[in-house]
Parts: C-alpha cells; structure tokens; sequence
C-alpha cells in the first residue's frame, strides 16, 4: 500500500480545517435546506479528510467510499439548484434521494450485471455535470459574481478525483496507482479551496 | 591574580555543581514526565477548561484560568502517578507498557509513590482554596480513580471502566461548576458525554492490546464478553457521547455554525464505530480510538469558543 507522506497529511489538514471553517462560517445565513445540504456535502470532506490523515490509503480500499464519495457531489448539486434553480427544486430533491438510495441499495446486494456501475455513473454524471456546468453559467450571465464560477472548478476538480479513483478500483487506472494516490490530497485540497473561495465570492 | 584565583577556586566548582545538579534534575524529570501520562492528561486537562469556558464568565480573571489549570493538571497528574505506582506490576508483564520507569526498575516506587501523594495533595489543596465546589468535584475524580478503580475494581472486574469513565469525567464537570459556582444540568450533561466517550477510547486499546491484558490477567470487555459485544458497547456509547455533547453544545448556546460542526464530527465517530461492527480490522479499530480522541479534543476547543 502506497504510504502517506508528511506534505499528504499537511495538505489532508489544511482540506479539513478549510471544510470546517465553510461549515461553521461559509454557509451562515442561507436557506435551511442549501445550508442542510452544503453542511453535508462540506461535512464528508471534512471526516474523509481527517480519515484519511488517520488511516492512511487504506481507509479507500473501504466499500463505504463509493457510496460516501457520492454523498459530495449530490448534497453540493443540490444546495446549487435549491439556490439557483428554484423551478427544479422539488425535482432534483427527489432525484438526490432517489439516486443516493439507488446507489445504496445496487452497492449493498451482490449483483453480476453492469447495473452499480451504470447506477453509480449517471447519478455522479448528472450531479458532476451540474457542479461543473452551473456556477460558470451564472457567472458568465451575470446572476452571480465572477468569483462564484471557481465552485464549478472545484466540481470539475472533484469530477476529476472522482474518475481517476472509480477507474482504479475497477482495475483499469487512468493513471498509475502511485501516481493517483500522490496527487489525491493534493487535488482534495486544491478542490475544497476553489469550492471555499467560490462561495465567499456570493 | 588573586581575582582569577578566587574566580578558579570558588565559581567554576560551584558552576559545575549547579551544572551537575541540572543534569540530575532532567534525568529525574525525564524519569517523571512518562508517569504522568502527558497526552491522557493534556486531554483531561483540556476537558476541565472547555468545562469552565462553557460557563461564558463575562469576565475571566487570569488568576482563574492558571489556578484551574495548575490544579486540575496536579491532581490528574499525581492520580496518574498513583495508578502507574500501583500497576507497576502490571506494566512489567505487558509489551506495551513494560519499559515505562517504574515496570522496568529505572525508577524507585516509594519516590514514585511520594511524587504522586504530593502532587495530588497540591492539586487538591489549591482547588480547595480556590473553591470548596470544586475542590469537592476534583477530589471525587481523584478518590474515583485510584480507590475505586486502580485499587479496587481494575484487577476484578471488566467494568471497571464504568469508574474510571466517571473519574475522567471530573474535571469537566469540575471546570463547569467553578465556573458557574454550582453544579447544572448542562455540567451533568457533559460530564455524561466524557462519560460515554471514555468507553470508546479505552475499549478500543483493550481490543489492539488484547493479548498483553490477558498475559497481566486484567478482566477486560473483549476478554468477558468477546469482541463483537465490545463493539457495539463502542458503537452505542459513541452515539450516546455524540448526543450529549451535542445536546450540550446547543444548551450552551453554541453558535450554530459550531454546532454543524460537532454534528459532522459526531457522524464521522458514530459512522466509523459502525463501521467497526460490520467490517471490523485492526486499522480500522485503532483509527477509531484515534478519530475519537480528535473528536473530543475538537468538541471541547468548540465548547471553548
């Protein structure tokens, strides 16, 4: 197993401490459900942050991560388009409880089919796209400040560990596995900042 | 010429005596400082603060502050230094513990035991005079934890850390009622919460360091009642840690910012003690004892603020 660094839990810190700070200040004075949902969302990097600086790589071998690293982008997408989608709200509300039990239920029973993967790939896809595709949209139209378009740099960024992490546990790396795992906490942080800075610009 | 006599004759043999006399001090100090359990200290410490600052004194005095800080340090420190004099036998079978001073004869056990006595005089005395209350609640985590549980139940029975659970849940409760001048409910609730988080940190070293508690024959969770039963004691007494300090933090009047954030470290705890039932390994069993003690030493910086 590929070991942790000295700079790795520095950077792991640094992610924790910033997702702690957006938590308990970042969010203050938003609507019960974003501030529900961006807690949530804020609230799994902060303990997979600090998991990962206990236990190492290791803690990614666990079968709890595909289902907790899908609880990111979907409590982040929906805090977004309960803030600024409100037409769809009640619409992506049931899609993110739908998906996230979908998920649940296809990585809990043993199945043979494709059915997980394609399961997993459209509720993170669609969630993903959302992150990525949205705050730029609202930046380049003007309903939000041009700093807010940095969250869907953080979702692009999450988009990207994401896939790097999912092809390697199904055994066909996009990069090597030292190579993904060297760049990880790196790219956490790097992530949880864009997402941080992101939202202090609204 | 008679300057530099007098200055070869008188202050280089005194410099090397005061030079000799440092050295015995640090290597006495360096003996000492491993009987006091600095890291178990500093967090028992830290909970007797967090205690106090709870109170939301308008005004804290600096006198205050160092006085609770001194106090509680001694007396945990010389209750600490009580337990190693009398466990030493223990110690001296036990991987883990075996090359601590005492166990392995580096240090003698009636000096150990003096040390101890007197620090836990002074911690108490001073508590004392700065309140009665407190002093009262100091001097029961101290009785707590070396009658009752290291003299006592330690070697007899596996709940025994029901004892040492509420000794360690002292200094808060102490903390508290120096600050408040009385004991309350929110005090009795976070006590409650060290209470129940204590089960967590001490039953997971029990599993880690299962064998060395059965070479020292001490009756222990995971020896009485197996392992998986340990486990879900783990996982109930997290939540109920978890519950109780957060039910505190909000009584306090916590910002609510803060309370999110106990909130998700409560469910980072209470999820890695689930996890610990249904996959359990060691890593993930010593990363729980790890994630708990970053759990509280959080919850009581937020408490604090």
């Amino acid at each position: 197993m590929f070991k942790i660094t000295l700079l790795d839990r520095f950077f792991l810190l640094a992610t924790v401490l910033l997702a702690a700070w957006q938590v308990a200040v970042g969010i203050n004075g938003m609507d019960t459900l974003p501030m529900i949902a961006y807690t949530v969302g804020f609230g799994v990097l902060l303990v997979a942050g600090l998991l990962l600086i206990i236990l190492g790589f290791d803690a990614l071998e666990s079968p709890v991560v595909a289902i907790l690293s899908t609880v990111i982008p979907l409590s982040l997408s929906l805090g977004l388009v309960w803030e600024h989608l409100p037409v769809y709200r009640i619409l992506y509300l049931v899609f993110t409880i739908f998906g996230f039990v979908s998920i649940v239920i296809t990585r809990s029973i043993p199945l043979k089919n494709k059915l997980p993967v394609i399961v997993l790939a459209g509720v993170h896809g669609i969630a993903g796209v959302i992150i990525f595709l949205l705050p730029f949209f609202l930046s380049f139209t003007g309903r939000a400040a041009p700093g807010f378009s940095l969250v869907g740099l953080g979702g692009a960024l999450i988009g990207l560990e994401g896939l790097l992490l999912s092809f390697l546990k199904a055994g066909k790396p996009i990069l090597s596995r030292n190579t993904t795992l060297k760049i990880m906490p790196g790219l956490l942080l790097l992530t949880t900042a864009a997402f941080v800075l992101g939202f202090s610009a609204t | 010429m008679a300057a530099r006599i007098g200055k070869s004759f008188i202050i280089e043999p005194l410099y090397s005596i005061l030079e000799h006399c440092l050295k015995i001090i640090i290597a006495k100090l360096r003996l000492y400082w491993p009987l006091t359990k600095s890291l178990q200290t500093g967090l028992l410490l830290s909970t007797g603060l967090a205690g106090f600052m709870s109170a939301r004194c308008p005004v804290i005095h600096w006198y205050d502050f160092l006085g609770l800080s001194l106090s509680l340090f001694l007396a945990i420190a010389g209750s600490t230094i009580i337990n190693m004099w009398y466990d030493r036998d223990l110690d001296a079978v036990m991987n883990r513990t075996h090359h601590r001073p005492l166990a392995d004869g580096r240090l003698d056990p009636n000096e150990a035991l003096r040390l101890g006595l007197m620090l836990s005089v002074l911690g108490v005395g001073l508590s004392v005079v700065m309140s009665p209350l407190y002093g009262l609640i100091v001097f029961a985590g101290l009785f707590f934890n070396a009658v009752v549980y290291t003299f006592w139940l330690k070697r007899r029975t596996s709940w025994s850390i029901l004892w040492g659970g509420i000794s360690g849940s002292m200094p808060i409760l102490a903390g508290r009622a120096f600050g408040m001048g009385s004991i309350d409910s929110i005090g009795i609730l976070l006590a409650l919460a060290v209470l129940c988080w204590i089960p967590t940190h001490i039953l997971t070293f029990a599993m880690r360091y299962f064998a060395d508690y059965q070479t020292a024959r001490i009756p222990t969770f995971p020896s009485v009642y197996g392992f998986h039963f340990t486990r879900i004691t783990i996982a109930v007494s997290s939540v109920m840690a978890a519950l109780s300090i957060s039910s505190a933090g909000v009584l306090i009047g916590m910002q609510w910012g803060f309370v999110r954030v106990l909130a998700v470290l409560s469910a980072g705890l209470i999820l890695l003690a689930t996890v610990t039932i249904f996959h359990p390994t060691e890593r993930v069993n010593f990363g729980l004892f790890k994630y708990a003690s970053i759990f509280m030493l959080s919850a009581m910086l937020l408490l604090s603020i």
